[in-house]
């Protein structure tokens, strides 16, 4: 049978089972399948905290959405285009979400009175018309996979669990995916495992093959791939990019990276990542706790190693303490916060940006500290580089805040030219910096360079530097132990102006604005910066004006921004949390700025956005 | 397993090219313990024996917490670093772990270390990371005016406890050898000969080595030790352990084994003091060889560098499944 190809501009996937079904290793080779075609491409993994809920159960639904095109795209998208539903309980939780017209692909094989019961349905939706506004392909796929995989005598559980490569399979198909990769892939993970490994291979085969057969579909799709600037590009994540710009800051540097942490969702997967990079010379540490996680990077730091500490919010509330140490000691130390949702213990496994307040002031005492944010998966790269230099130049703990929708999303990366990254000299000390009136010549450890106001980095092990600091105040110069008031004040405004100087090494804030002509700029940091782009796209199209700016530095701010934000009739500032960025402002600069906020838990949808940035221009107009 | 007790501690630190006197190791601070504390004979007699290990004093450094004797670093003209509350082993750890070539010291309290650092303490000890920790134990919150400690005896009346303490106390020695210690020891302000004894072989030991320092407060728990101090006391009550020596209290003698793998009869020397101090073992109670970890950590990288995989940062970003958009 001669199918029909129809042409795409763009679609919304979201995979949707059990947590125990793979949906994200499904969405992952998707992923990969899509990239190397040269889609461009976005990703939202969507997954429970627990491990394995119960089966069948609303709380245990997993879910991966992938939003590809044959252009530029800046989020996973809005509503899915398609979803495919392993389970009752998967096509419950995530039908509310899609428009009419939608496709859905639903594995029958659970739809039992005992499985819909579980997954909250009185009726079968497959059966009550509640679907009708759909285009449903209902198919027993645990069936099919079982069929498609006898030959390798699996036991009828182990053979039912290739389900996700069948649909992986299907879905290639309809999508005309590459499939070399996946085959790759598959012969790898379970190489030593090879009646899994075969079972799998044949699933995915038999939902290739079942769509190029079955009467149900009748037409497959073509996205054609997305023009790209010519280079070299891979798919990455938040996390892994992370991971590589600490790595290359080693490099870099020439300083050995050491990472102290202690596991948490969602930051433990740099400490994973980078725990097998010990050929660059990065040593990881799994500390017993947060506090012993950071307190051993800042000792490496106090050593000579570029100390780093990877976390959550949670454990930035128990590292607060050691930071405020390495901010007194005027060390080198990054501080990774992939944000989630709190307080307390609060979404482990979603997003959102309610950290920032607590990176800036989550601290006894003036602690002032520099913040960096990045803006997408691959900027997470870029902006470890920049938390590695401006650490490492200022001699001061860095925060990065990451969070859970860059850690997990991911997109095609341009891979960076390795000769062309910038070089981050440690300049360490390496004799003495005062002459006395009797002239000797002493080591004073806090001696200040004139221009970044940073103090020698005088690392044990270097003759002539022997020198005592800790926590309690010292003294201008010579660092000793001093109460003195007039000292204190001084040394506090010091710390404060040095980490106000960074703002001479960083860039003024771009502010988008294509017809140049906008009364309204919209303002963010750190992962809004996809959605907000799209919102502002769709704007645009309506033939509305609109500027974007987004901060890479949240603190110290870019020399520049209190012009900017001057330069608008009205300022809004999306965030993920209740307007900590919009209070910073306000008080900074006395600007009127309105926040717009949501903590789902969840990325904003572009066109949220763009109904409330289309809303507030008619309300300017009128 | 055979205990080798070769491996020394102090292997990968630079000798000194010249000869180091008390005084050079002696800082320009001035030094502000309360008059008759006994850390000022705990820094005297560190101040002596440092030069006997002949390494360069630039690589030596002395970490501490909070506490009166985490003022130690800033006495002694070595690096120094005075820290926070409790966290000394964790810096230490990560200062030890990426600098073989630096003697790392840890001063620490009977408060710093088994109240608000225990979870680092203990840690520590099991990693078998290659640091000395000193504990001065007062049974005596010192620097926060007289509150009781973990170690302070039970019904103890302090300023926080009028009615006295109902909080059961440690034994460290018992803690240390609990929690795997590789190198467990005991000894007395007072006793300037055990003390640099006992000092010299933590030193030398390769992991971590806990010295509990009975020290006396004279202004919160004045005497604490008193019964251990004098001669005549003394002779009655101190159990001193030598390795391969016999042991005797009262018609019970054993040969001491200090390098038995199985903790077990350290442990039970450890409790022969009950509480009432009528019989204080002194002295090494466990010293046995394990690999550290910061030793296994720097082999795994020295592996990682010497195997196949090159330290190429532009293949490590490219990854396997990277593709080329064409101009």
């Amino acid at each position: 049978m001669v199918k029909q190809v129809e042409q795409l501009e763009q679609v919304v996937i979201r995979f949707a089972g059990d947590s125990g079904d793979g949906m994200q290793l499904t969405g992952d080779r998707f992923t990969q399948e899509t990239a190397s075609f040269g889609n461009d491409l976005s990703t939202l993994p969507n997954f429970p905290a627990e491990i394995r809920a119960p089966a069948g159960t609303l709380p245990g639904v997993s879910s991966f959405q992938l939003h590809f095109a044959d252009h530029d795209i800046l989020t996973p998208g809005d509503t899915p285009h398609v979803l495919v539903a392993m389970n009752p309980a998967a096509l419950r939780a995530n039908v509310s979400d899609l428009e009419p017209g939608a496709t859905v692909i639903v594995d029958n094989h659970d739809f039992t009175s005992r499985n819909l019961k579980k997954a909250g349905y009185a009726e079968n939706p497959l059966e009550d018309g509640s679907l009708d506004a759909f285009q449903v392909h209902a198919f027993d796929l645990t069936a099919l996979t079982v069929g498609s995989v006898e030959a390798f005598g699996l036991s009828r559980r182990d053979a039912a669990r290739a389900k996700n490569m069948f649909s992986l399979g299907l879905l290639s198909w309809l999508y005309g995916r590459p499939v070399e990769s996946t085959r790759t892939y598959l012969a790898k993970r379970f190489a030593d495992k090879p009646s899994i490994r075969d079972a799998n291979l044949a699933a995915f085969h038999a939902g290739w093959y079942f769509g190029e057969t079955t009467e149900g579909f009748a037409v497959s799709y073509e996205i054609k791939p997305a023009p790209m600037r010519a280079g070299s590009y891979r798919n990455i994540s938040g996390n892994l990019a992370l991971s590589y710009g600490l790595v290359a800051a080693g490099v870099q540097s020439g300083l050995p990276v050491f990472l102290g942490a202690y596991p948490i969702t969602p930051a433990s997967d740099i400490l994973h990542e980078l725990s097998k990079h010990k050929q660059f010379g990065v040593m990881t540490f799994q500390a017993e706790d947060e506090i012993a996680g950071i307190g051993a990077a800042l000792g490496a730091s106090y050593g000579g190693s570029l100390g780093v500490t990877t976390t959550s919010g949670p454990g930035i509330a128990l590292k607060s303490e050691t930071i405020g140490l390495a901010i007194s000691l005027e060390l080198p130390l990054v501080v990774v916060d992939v944000q989630r949702g709190g307080p307390s213990t609060g979404l482990p496994t979603k997003t959102e940006q309610s950290d920032l307040l607590q990176a800036m002031f989550g601290r006894n005492g003036e602690a002032p500290l520099p913040i960096v944010a990045p803006r997408s998966p691959g900027d997470c790269f870029d902006a470890a580089l920049e938390a590695a230099r401006i650490a490492v130049s200022y001699r001061t703990p860095v925060m990065l805040l990451s969070d859970g929708y860059l850690a997990n999303g991911s997109e095609p990366w341009q891979l960076p030219d390795v000769d062309s990254l910038p070089l981050i000299e440690p300049g360490f000390a390496t004799g003495p910096n005062h002459e006395t009136e009797t002239g000797d010549h002493r080591f004073w450890p806090y001696q200040r360079d004139p221009q970044t106001l940073a103090r020698p980095w005088a690392i044990p092990g270097t003759a002539g530097l022997e020198h005592r600091i800790g926590g309690l105040e010292k003294a201008d110069g010579h660092g000793n132990i001093s109460y003195e008031p007039a000292n204190h004040d001084l040394m506090v405004r010091t710390r404060q102006a040095k980490v106000d100087r960074v703002a001479d090494t960083i860039p003024p804030v771009e502010v988008d604005d294509p017809d140049c002509d906008a009364d309204l700029l919209v303002l963010g940091w750190g992962s809004t910066y996809g959605p907000i782009g799209a919102g502002c796209r769709r704007v645009r199209q309506k033939g509305l004006s609109i500027a974007q700016a987004h901060l890479r530095h949240l603190n110290p701010f870019p020399g520049n921004l209190g012009d900017v934000l001057r330069r608008y009739d009205k300022v809004i500032v999306p965030e993920m949390n209740l307007g900590q960025l919009a209070l910073l402002l306000r008080a900074k600069y006395l600007v009127d700025v309105e926040g717009y906020n949501q903590v789902r838990g969840m990325p904003f949808a572009p066109s949220e956005l763009e109904g409330v940035l289309t809303t507030t221009l008619k309300e300017m107009s009128s | 397993m055979t205990t080798d007790l070769t491996l020394s501690g102090l292997r990968d630190v630079p000798a000194s090219d010249v000869s180091n006197s008390r005084k050079d190791f002696t800082s320009d601070q001035e030094v502000r313990w309360c008059p008759g504390c006994g850390d000022y004979i705990v820094l005297a007699a560190v101040q002596s024996f440092l030069p006997s290990l002949g390494l360069k004093r630039e690589n030596i450094v002395f970490v501490s917490g909070i506490g009166c004797s985490s003022r130690f670093p800033y006495y002694l003209d070595t690096f120094g670093l005075h820290s926070i509350h409790g966290r000394a082993p964790a810096i230490a750890t990560g200062l030890a772990t990426s600098r073989p070539d630096l003697n790392v010291w840890v001063v620490t309290g009977d408060g710093d270390a088994l109240s608000i650092g225990g979870n680092h303490l203990i840690h520590a000890m099991r990693r078998n990371v290659n640091i000395t920790i000193l504990l001065f134990n007062n049974r005596i919150y010192g620097l926060t005016k007289g509150q009781y400690s973990p170690t302070s005896e039970p019904g103890k009346i302090t300023k926080s406890t009028p009615a006295g303490s109902v909080d059961f106390p440690f034994n460290p020695v018992s803690l240390a050898l609990g929690a795997e210690a590789t190198f467990v020891a005991r000894t007395l302000d007072s006793d300037r000969a055990h003390l640099t004894e006992v000092l010299l072989a933590a030193a030398s030991h390769r992991g971590t080595a806990l010295v509990e320092i009975y020290q006396n407060c004279p202004i919160f728990n004045d005497g604490a030790f008193d019964v251990l101090k004098d001669k005549e006391e003394a002779a009655a009550r101190l159990v001193r352990l030598g390795h391969g020596e016999t042991v005797r209290i009262g018609d019970r003698e054993w040969i001491h084994d200090a390098h038995a793998e199985n903790p077990s009869q350290a442990f039970e020397i450890s409790r022969l003091d009950d509480g009432s101090m009528a019989h204080v073992p002194v002295g090494i109670f466990r010293q046995v060889s394990r690999p550290t970890y910061d030793d296994q950590v720097r082999e795994q990288i020295r592996q990682a560098k010497s195997g196949e995989a090159e330290a190429d940062l532009a293949g490590l970003l490219a990854g396997r499944d990277s593709w080329t958009v064409e101009d």
